[in-house]
């Protein structure tokens, strides 16, 4: 919305800046995007000038030499070029010195060998309207050198506010003004609806015309008058120029009437060709399915069952509250206007616009909710214009079906809740003083102020809530002092343990050089595919969004691993070697999930490192290219530091490596996996190298993490340790072996670690050697060799007889 | 034989004095003390000395051996740590050569790093965090909070809908901000509650100034006599923590469907003084104005707790205040972040600049 300021002071007499305006206006709930300049920066120089005599130029067929009158002693010599300059006219005269609108500053020049000082002014030299069929001819009142700023507005700062949602009250110009006064304490004027030029011929509906409204819900007032003898043509400049200035265009004088009294009082109208309302009866409906209506932009629209129309005896004629249709559209042959200013339902509206793709000035008014007494104020004011511009004739009798809304609410504003609410007392005079500036009615009572609300107000401030909201604004939050609350017994706040441990996990993986990345949560519906996934692989069942701004973004990521893929191939196209990188995030399956959410979502932790393990360095040239063994190891930390026990087990994944998979068992079941991306779903992000990788459900993992650790005494005894060298089947898995020490070498064996992993000629083919510490300890004494020597047999044998594995050497 | 004695030690003790280094020092011992040498010879000599003249040659020898001993030993410490400063001075590296292994901490994203400072500015005031879903409902998304039927943040041109997510009030969606936190929670825990609820959230749109993922966190305070001047000072507080401790609040009232009043909160400039650079330029980052527009925020709308009022919350008794704040706002300001295209790119040059 643009609000013209020299158009607002017709309604507030400001005095303030702009700027200052826009900051006063800011300061109480009304945000100004911007402030805009109409028309020449200044409207000095342009004044009235009398063509009194136009020769053609000696020199150019289309140039005319005029002697014009501006008010000087002497008349001065202007060369245009325009068709339709005379002798006789009044005109629009920009002299040497003025600044057009594009800045530059008018000169006296030479035109053909005929020095012009000035120029006479097409509309759109002075941005108002967009054609330059001719000079634009004044009326003969107007004397020679009257400043043009005296006769319309030339130039004008503009204001471009952004409406919140609840203000559609400030809709229109007066509204803006009402709230100018009550920021800034400038008078306001009456509202220029006052004088209803119609107001005798309330409570009769017109003759010729009938109105029927099927659903008061959609509805809830339509009112209408006729206007006869009306001719149509185009509007006074002073129309023009105001419009253009809040950024309209002129239509014709009955078009743009409507679309005046809009931008004053908010309240969007619409003129039909009463002669082309077949029947001479409008009904108020839902449409039909499929049912069809061009509107004015020349679109044909395809209707709905939900959307609200006005139709005649031949069908649909207008869309309700957004756009008119052609068929009754006001034409230069109009003579009789049916004006109709009614009131839609906001949200009904807003559905249309938005299902038909449609917004206008009128959508956007009727969507925030307007008050039926709204309506007539908008006839009143439409009405003096079509008898004052037009010649019209208005037809006695309004119609209206619907009347007035319901009637005005009273609310008790109380002194104590302002205090309890906003921490700081308003005097009650300042209270009544503020809101009577908004065009609340209020009376004293008891305990503070009994306050009538206005019909404008009316699905805005329902509560004591919101008046204090009123008050509070115009009176302004600067000197609110800043406190904390008192009354806060009970809340000791903090992260949960789940939380802390996550953060643990994190911070584990940066202490181990990992990076962390931040995801898209979107994803492509492609990503099963390149992830190789099953058709029927659970997470196929991905949580698709309905109206995706791109397939590329169309479903939710049903794991962190094409994140950090995305990540790596991004990174590694700009000439990384490798990285190491994780992310903490949601990730998503649909369906419902266990705890009764819309879908199934959890905190993933998922990790990938590829390249060198360290960054390589002088003296370390070749470090080691991650391996299935270093998301192994990342593991370990992390679960480590979240004190979980788990244990490895072979696993399946279709997006990783078949013999390089495995799965995060604990007590409580699987908790995640890791190993290395499957070459082939490297290769789909140009990855060409081995990728380690892993995933944890982190939200569960921080659950199981045991909330504080038990003393086990360690120190008293210590452990007496033995190197096992064993040989097994290279299937053989080294979990089986550790569990097969440890259960023979129950209860004393507290520790098995494979420290050395051994192929080739010395073992034998298909053989494998690892080397194992095993720590021996009990809770009560120091071990010696003998009691170790019978459990070293034990293992023995039970490794021969449980791996078909021997001891080496 | 104690002449002789007498004669090794003399000349031993002056060859031991010229010594001028632990290798000479290792030279004499072995020629005066090895088990070649004629003085451990002369002791064991004495064994065949007649008894009357074992006694005091035995000592005189043996003390010369003790005395020479000590002689060379101490006289090689001091050798021994002039030459280990010697050779140690010798073996020396370029210590400006680089680190090894080079840096090997990761970097915790910006997005993360800033949500974990504010969590815990918030977590110093006694805020619980809690976190909720992602997927939400028109429910608890919009009607729950008081957002109108027609408020233009429920079009399918703003939220993104979830397909197949039903109908009404139950349709699911992603959630456009952390606020349905504010009603999941109250339907849990009666008053008081003091939380936040950081987390991801979604609009459709995209720009320059928009993408259409990013992260809030929403506050929620309620309990008796709660009142906007308390906002004020939690906020403020927030700010001094992240921003400095000299910076000022500003309130302007605004609207939002789940407060009353509500207000947007400004921040002053952390880089200027009112608008203009120590250089008397205007300032870039808060375009001269002096205020970053940082957060907004109210006082819960009554309508908020009617909706929870069977769960202990009574829109006469309880009062509370909510904000929230966008994540990569408050990282763009702090940390001077041009482009919010950064955050997601996840390129490890950006990455490793921060947390
Ligand atoms: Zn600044």
């Amino acid at each position: 919305m643009r609000v013209p300021i020299d158009w607002l002071s017709e309604y507030v007499e400001v005095e303030l800046t702009p700027v200052e305006l826009s900051e006063r206006l800011a300061m109480t709930g009304t945000e100004v995007a911007r402030v805009l300049h109409h028309g020449p920066l200044s409207a000095d120089n342009f004044v009235v000038g009398k063509v009194l005599s136009a020769e053609q130029h000696p020199d150019a067929d289309r140039l005319r030499v005029c002697s014009v009158d501006t008010g000087d002693s002497e008349p001065r010599t202007i060369v245009c070029g325009a068709p339709n300059v005379a002798a006789g006219q009044t005109v629009s005269v920009a002299l040497p010195g003025a600044v057009m609108p594009d800045g530059t500053k008018l000169g006296e020049a030479k035109l053909r060998g005929i020095k012009s000082s000035g120029m006479i002014l097409a509309e759109d030299e002075l941005g108002i309207g967009g054609e330059h069929d001719g000079i634009m001819v004044l009326t003969d009142d107007l004397a020679a050198g009257t400043p043009l700023a005296g006769v319309f507005a030339v130039s004008s700062d503009v204001l471009e506010p952004e409406l919140t949602p609840n203000r559609g009250d400030c809709g229109g110009l007066y509204g803006i003004a009402r709230e100018v006064h009550a920021a800034t304490g400038a008078a306001l004027s009456a509202p220029p609806w006052s004088d209803d030029p119609g107001a005798s011929t309330l409570g009769s509906a017109p003759a010729g015309i009938s109105v029927t409204v099927d659903d008061a819900a959609l509805c809830p007032r339509f009112t209408a008058r006729i206007f006869e003898n009306v001719t149509v043509g185009r509007s006074p400049i002073w129309l023009k120029a105001r419009l253009a200035a809040a950024g309209q265009r002129s239509i014709s004088n009955v078009v743009d009437i409507t679309n005046y009294v809009m931008l004053v009082s908010g309240h969007p109208l619409h003129a039909f060709d009463l002669d082309r309302i077949a029947g001479g009866e409008l009904t108020v409906r839902a449409a039909r399915d499929g049912e069809k209506l061009t509107t004015l932009d020349g679109e044909e629209r395809t209707l709905d069952g939900d959307i609200c129309l006005i139709a005649d005896a031949d069908g649909p004629t207008s869309l309700a509250g957004v756009m008119g249709g052609s068929r009754s559209e006001v034409s230069d042959q109009t003579t009789s206007v049916l004006l109709e200013v009614a009131v839609w339902d906001g949200a009904n509206i807003n559905r249309t616009s938005t299902r038909l793709g449609l917004r206008s000035e009128a959508s956007s008014r009727f969507e925030k909710g307007l008050s039926p007494e709204g309506a007539l104020e908008a006839q009143a004011m439409a009405s003096a214009l079509m008898l004052e511009l037009t010649g019209a004739t208005l037809v006695d009798g309004t119609l209206d079906v619907g009347g007035d809304g319901p009637a005005a609410n009273v609310i008790r504003l109380r002194d104590a809740r302002i205090i309890s609410l906003l921490g700081t007392p308003i005097a009650r005079e300042r209270s009544q003083a503020i809101l009577e500036a908004l065009g609340f009615t209020v009376t004293a009572a008891d305990d503070g102020l009994d306050v009538t609300v206005p019909h404008w107000r009316r699905d805005d401030v329902t509560r004591e809530a919101d008046l204090i909201e009123e008050v509070a604004r115009i009176n302004g939050l600067e000197s609110l002092p800043a406190t904390l609350p008192l009354n806060r017994t009970g809340l000791a706040g903090g992260l949960s343990r789940e939380q802390r441990m996550i953060r643990r996990a994190e911070d584990v993986l940066v202490g181990r050089g990992l990076s962390e990345i931040v995801g898209w949560s979107f994803t492509d519906p492609q990503i099963c595919d390149r992830l190789l996934l099953d058709d029927d692989h659970p997470l196929r069942a991905l949580v698709v969004i309905e109206n995706p701004m791109s397939s590329a973004q169309s479903v939710m990521r049903p794991s962190i691993l094409p994140s950090l893929l995305d990540a790596a191939a991004y990174n590694m196209a700009r000439g990384a070697e490798g990285c190491a990188l994780f992310e903490s995030g949601s990730v998503y399956r649909a369906g419902p999930s266990d705890d009764g959410m819309a879908a199934s979502e959890h905190h993933g932790l998922g990790a990938i490192v590829t390249g060198p393990v360290r960054e390589p360095s002088w003296a370390d040239a070749q470090p080691p290219a991650a391996r299935i063994e270093s998301a192994h190891a990342l593991v370990s930390s992390v679960l480590g530091a979240l004190g979980i026990e788990w244990e490895v087990e072979d696993g399946e994944l279709p997006f990783l490596h078949p013999g390089r998979t495995a799965m995060i068992r604990t007590a409580e079941g699987l908790l995640g996996w890791f190993g290395e991306v499957h070459p082939a779903v490297a290769a789909s992000w140009e990855i060409e190298q081995p990728i380690a990788a892993l995933a944890i459900d982190i939200g569960r993992a921080s659950a199981l993490a045991p909330t504080h650790s038990i003393f086990s005494d360690l120190t008293s005894f210590p452990p007496l340790r033995e190197d096992l060298a064993v040989i097994v089947p290279s299937g053989v898995a080294a979990a089986s072996v550790v569990s097969c020490i440890i259960a023979a070498g129950s209860p004393l064996v507290s520790r098995a670690e494979v420290f050395d992993v051994y192929s080739g000629e010395q073992v034998g083919e298909g053989r494998v050697s690892l080397a194992l510490h095993v720590d021996f300890a009990a809770g009560d004494r120091t071990l010696s060799d003998e009691d170790v020597a019978p459990l070293r047999e034990k293992i023995v044998a039970a490794l021969k007889v449980e791996l078909d594995g021997e001891l080496r050497g | 034989m104690i002449e002789r004695v007498t004669e090794i030690q003399k000349q031993a003790e002056a060859e031991i004095s010229a010594a001028s280094s632990s290798a000479a020092l290792e030279d004499l011992r072995v020629q005066y003390l090895g088990r070649k040498a004629e003085l451990p010879q002369l002791l064991r000599d004495v064994a065949q000395l007649p008894p009357e003249q074992r006694g005091e040659a035995g000592r005189t020898a043996n003390q010369a051996r003790q005395s020479l001993e000590a002689m060379i030993e101490a006289a090689a410490a001091g050798f021994e740590a002039a030459e280990m400063s010697a050779a140690l001075a010798d073996d020396n590296v370029d210590v400006t050569l680089p680190g090894s292994p080079l840096e090997t901490r990761g970097h915790h994203h910006l997005l993360s790093a800033t949500r974990r400072e504010i969590e815990d500015v918030f977590c110093g005031l006694g805020y619980s965090v809690v976190e909720g879903p992602e997927v939400e409902t028109v429910h608890y998304n919009f009607d729950a909070l008081n957002h109108d039927p027609a408020h233009p943040a429920r079009a399918r041109s703003d939220t993104f809908y979830i397909e197949g997510g039903g109908e009404g009030p139950e349709q699911t969606l992603l959630r456009t901000h952390t606020s349905p936190m504010q009603i999941r929670i109250m339907e849990q825990a009666p008053p008081p509650i003091a939380l936040i609820v950081p987390g991801r959230v979604f609009r459709r749109d995209s720009d320059a100034t928009h993408t259409p993922q990013f992260h809030q966190i929403e506050g929620l305070l309620v309990d008796e006599g709660v009142t906007l001047a308390d906002l004020k000072g939690t906020l403020l507080a927030f700010a001094r923590a992240i921003f400095g401790a000299d910076r000022e609040l500003r309130l302007r009232p605004h609207f939002f469907p789940f407060t009353e009043p509500s207000v947007e909160v400004d921040v002053s400039c952390f880089m200027c003084e009112k608008g203009a650079t120590s250089g008397g330029e205007r300032c870039s980052l808060c375009k001269g104005t002096g205020w970053l527009e940082v957060l907004g925020s109210g006082m819960v709308d009554p309508n908020v707790f009617a909706a929870v009022s069977e769960h202990g919350y009574d829109p006469d008794t309880h009062q509370g205040f909510a904000f929230g704040l966008g994540i990569e706002r408050i990282a763009m300001l702090k940390h001077g972040v041009p482009d919010l295209r950064f955050f997601y790119e996840n390129d490890l040059r950006f990455l490793r600049q921060f947390g």
